[in-house]
């Protein structure tokens, strides 16, 4: 039942305020915060009252000759990415206190639209089933992107929509494969059928399932669409996609690619991870470049992504542990990170690194935040980047020393590029353009605040949500390896 | 079969409904007739039979695929009321020409005969060729109804030189015991004029659904004809055409499947690239939706090929699916086409979109949904329809056939996404467009119906 109350929560409050269209505006922002924080509070009573033992499951007859169910369930792995979700959708709203959009209502619906079908994602235990909310979460964020994003949002977006429908598409034929083999659409009941599947055919399955997941997250070469719309669409667009949106693509491979394709991945799995770490190191370069601070978390973004695909794919205990963590760690971060450069953005008129600089002086609390949320992104040891990172590390290096070796830079890299960015950005001398840049308050002190709470308690305390994952993440691996 | 005596006698009815003075009779009339016959239609509901000497046959199957039929031209007169403000119009004719094609295209869901299929593509192809050239002032229109009706006969020609043929080698024209004397003899005792048969059989249907290499005239005439009829072309003549081929491979010819799956996978294949990739380059929203239509058949053949068990329910669904959303996206060209004139005709290009978000939000809504199901998008009908029949063309292990269809498919949301953003994003040049309240309520079902039936699949097929 909880499951089920997951959902429907955000959607009725998506229905909600689209039928409030034309009414007051401010209605229609405490009408989505609302809705929103009841989706946290549920959310955590979950996470909260979990307990591995027990089963989750609401299941009805969708498609009865086919067998194919609504059916949900929450494990461990859902349950983070449930928290996560609920965690950061009454930020993302919140955030957007400050600003009007044009039609509000639409713009706040799409939103809680968006929050429903990741929901839906996290906890679809039919492989249709998730299919289904893996793509209707792309169709609310699509015209959140292109109505209210910039001038060539519409192009930008439309490039993005086509690239991402792409890839599912080839995941629909794995799918569909599966399910004619198997004849079933339970996924747990596929895990079970894959082993009888010829290595011919898992490898074709892992490619198309990789291709869908590596064209979400986004993995090099499938990345191009990614920075240009992180960087053209509107700041809560922007949140949704690398902070939720992204995870959807390494929730697939955990979920979905690893446990279906187990021989799939041994034969081709290493040239995915080659693709990933040099992703990795692609985007960190780039971002090293940047003078957009958008356009430099987005590649930040894209790099961290790779980290994430090649641990998962490494098949280890600690990659996959290392994944789900940074997932979350990730998420939290680029949330707060985007978040930051659009104060920057409405106090200053812009992203150019080089007219920004000496903002310190004159705003200790967000320099605080921001000191925060950076090393978290980072990953300096007690913050919430450390653990994850780390754990990737050791899975990729468990898998083949050189590659492990190679990703390590990111380390390195990491630090350039963020550091860089916050010299440049924060300190130095004042000019014109921050002359009177004022301090966070209000509303925005109200996203930091949890958010830096959150980088340093999740750095302290990693094993609160290390333990949760653990039996789901060792049960899949017995899959991957018999 | 009661369907098919209904609308017979309303036809006549309503030919006579012409002779009073007020027109407005007419539309309300013709909306009863076809509301009648599909009551009557649901009539034989688990009553299967065989009827007029065993020349048609009724089961739930065909009583289906007939309610789609007439549901889709139920919606379609629905919006034609613009089209009899004119003063040139002669409603009561097109009325009554629409409901003896409904005869036709009713026959070829059921026949249980070759000569019952041929009457009815007869009757539904003759009555097409008149509506298309209905504008009579308009010469694209009378362009497209000559050319429409040069080849269309030339393609009746080659399917009735089949059918004689399949005579020939059945010694019948009765589909069941063509099947019977295909099962009796052996491979190498069937004649060389059963399977060219076959094949000039198929090749005069695909040409009706028009399917790639048969597709040449799909554009001009869609293009041509008046939207109004143009939508009925590419939903009814569809659902109708479609159900005859599966008839006829599935009852007669299942047992000889290597012979022609080959073939029809070339057809396939050859609808889905040239109609996504020209489709494309269309500037015209209309040409468009014709180049569309020309790759849902090719999808639609998916279902055919598979011939599984499952493939009468993927093809009743497909043809709702798109069917509802076809009307829903010539529905709204009707209405904002209307605005704008070039060169005497409506303006039916892409850009007449622009920015109809701000000018009816509830068309831009309308739009969309119907794109986002033709796209075959989940949330939306189309991609359960999509769904059903890559399902079903995986059931036979046509594994590239699917990776075409998929790639094809992708190619799709590229230009069914033209006129969304259109609509959305572009800026706005004409006023503010006021619809009919019935105009409304008619769009607004089919839109419900595409939700309805994205979410809740299992609505159509647990009636199977």
């Amino acid at each position: 039942m909880l499951a089920l109350i997951l959902i429907l929560i955000p959607l009725i409050g998506s229905l909600l305020l689209f039928s409030l269209r034309g009414s007051n505006a401010g209605v229609s922002k405490n009408v989505a915060l609302l809705t929103s924080l009841i989706e946290f509070v549920i959310a955590a009573y979950a996470f909260i009252t979990f307990d591995s033992q027990t089963v989750v499951e609401v299941k009805y007859a969708w498609m009865k000759d086919l067998r194919i169910n609504f059916h949900l369930g929450i494990d461990g792995i859902s349950l983070l990415m449930i928290a996560l979700t609920g965690f950061l959708v009454p930020l993302i709203v919140l955030s957007t206190f400050k600003f009007s959009y044009k039609k509000q209502e639409s713009f706040y619906s799409l939103i809680l639209l968006t929050q429903a079908a990741l929901m839906g994602v996290f906890m679809a235990k039919d492989i249709f089933l998730f299919y289904f909310f893996y793509e209707a979460a792309l169709i609310p964020v699509y015209f959140l992107a292109a109505l209210w994003g910039g001038e060539n949002a519409p192009r930008i977006t439309f490039k993005m929509f086509v690239y991402t429908m792409f890839g599912s598409l080839f995941m629909l034929v794995a799918i569909v494969y599966l399910y004619i083999k198997a004849s079933t659409a339970n996924i747990q009941e596929l895990y079970a059928a894959a082993k009888f599947i010829s290595p011919a055919s898992q490898n074709l399955l892992f490619w198309a399932f990789f291709i869908a997941f590596a064209i979400k997250m986004p993995v090099l070469p499938f990345h191009t669409w990614q920075p240009d719309t992180y960087s053209e669409s509107p700041t809560p667009a922007t949140m949704l996609l690398s902070g939720l949106l992204s995870k959807m693509g390494v929730y697939g491979l955990i979920r979905i690619l690893l446990p279906l394709a187990p021989v799939g991945l041994s034969d081709s799995g290493f040239i995915a991870m080659i693709l990933s770490v040099t992703g990795l190191i692609y985007g960190s370069v780039i971002a090293i470049q940047q003078n957009n601070i958008k356009r430099l978390i987005a590649y930040s973004s894209f790099a961290h992504m790779g980290l994430m695909a090649a641990g998962v794919l490494s098949g280890t205990l600690s990659g996959i542990q290392g994944a789900l963590l940074q997932m979350v760690a990730h998420g939290i971060n680029a949330v707060g990170l985007f978040f930051i450069i659009k104060i920057m953005y409405d106090r200053t008129n812009t992203r150019d690194l080089n007219s920004l600089g000496g903002i310190t002086q004159k705003t200790p609390a967000l320099s605080i935040y921001f000191m925060i949320i950076m090393l978290g992104s980072v990953a300096l040891p007690l913050t919430n980047g450390f653990v994850g990172e780390f754990l990737l590390l050791k899975g990729v290096f468990d898998k083949n020393a050189w590659l492990g070796g190679i990703a390590g830079l990111t380390i390195i890299l990491g630090a350039v590029y963020m550091l860089r960015m916050m010299q440049r950005s924060m300190f130095g001398e004042s000019n014109q353009v921050t002359a009177k840049f004022k301090d966070v308050k209000g509303t925005e002190v109200a996203v930091l605040l949890p958010i830096a709470a959150v980088v340093l308690l999740m750095g302290i305390f990693p094993n609160v949500f290390l333990k949760i994952t653990e039996p789901a993440v060792n049960s899949l691996l017995q899959l991957i390896h018999p | 079969m009661y369907p098919i005596l209904v609308l017979s006698i309303t036809g006549i009815i309503t030919l006579f409904l012409g002779f009073l003075k007020s027109k407005k009779v007419l539309l309300p009339a013709t909306l009863f007739f076809v509301t009648l016959a599909f009551l009557a239609n649901l009539y034989d509901w688990n009553k299967p039979g065989l009827y007029f000497n065993n020349m048609l046959q009724v089961n739930n199957f065909t009583i289906l695929l007939s309610a789609i039929i007439l549901l889709s031209a139920f919606l379609i007169i629905g919006l034609s009321k613009g089209f009899i403000d004119d003063d040139h119009a002669q409603p009561a004719e097109y009325f009554a020409i629409l409901q003896f094609s409904l005869v036709g295209a009713i026959m070829m869901t059921g026949y249980q005969n070759l000569i019952m299929l041929f009457i009815g593509v007869e009757i539904l192809s003759v009555s097409m060729y008149v509506l298309t050239g209905s504008d009579k002032r308009n010469l694209r229109g009378n362009e497209a109804a000559l050319k429409y009706f040069l080849m269309g006969s030339f393609a009746t020609g080659i399917m009735l030189f089949g059918i004689a043929m399949l005579y020939g080698a059945n010694y019948s024209f009765n589909i069941e015991t063509a099947r019977a004397v295909i099962l009796q003899t052996q491979l190498a005792g069937r004649p060389v004029y059963l399977f060219v048969g076959v094949t000039f059989l198929l090749i005069g249907l695909l040409f009706k659904v028009s399917a790639a290499p048969f597709h040449f005239w799909t554009p001009d005439v869609y293009e041509g004809a008046p939207t109004i009829f143009t939508t009925f072309m590419s939903t009814i003549v569809k659902t109708a055409g479609f159900a005859a081929i599966y008839r006829i491979l599935e009852v007669s010819f299942s047992s000889i499947y290597s012979f022609w799956w080959v073939m029809v996978v070339i057809m396939t294949v050859l609808s889905l690239i040239i109609s996504n990739v020209t489709a494309v380059s269309q500037g015209s929203f209309k040409r468009m939706l014709a180049f569309s239509s020309i790759s849902h058949a090719g999808y639609m053949l998916m279902a055919v090929i598979g011939l599984s068990n499952k493939s009468d329910d993927s093809i009743v669904f497909y043809s709702l699916a798109y069917s509802l959303a076809t009307i829903s996206a010539f529905g709204v060209l009707m209405a904002v086409s209307k605005e704008k004139l070039v060169d005497g005709r409506p303006d039916e290009s892409i850009t007449v979109l622009n920015g109809l978000s701000k000018r009816n939000p509830f068309l831009a809504f309308i739009l969309a949904i119907s794109m986002l199901s033709l796209a075959g998008i989940p949330l939306t009908a189309g991609f359960w329809g999509k769904f059903y029949v890559f399902s079903d063309a995986a059931f036979r292990g046509h594994i590239w056939l699917l990776v075409v269809a998929i790639l094809m498919s992708a190619v799709g949301i590229y230009y069914y996404f033209k006129p969304i953003i259109a609509a959305y994003m572009r800026e706005s040049e004409g006023e503010i467009i006021s619809i009919k309240p019935f105009y409304k309520i008619i769009l607004g079902i089919t839109t419900f119906g595409s939700i309805l039936l994205g979410l809740f699949p299992d609505l159509l097929r647990s009636l199977m």
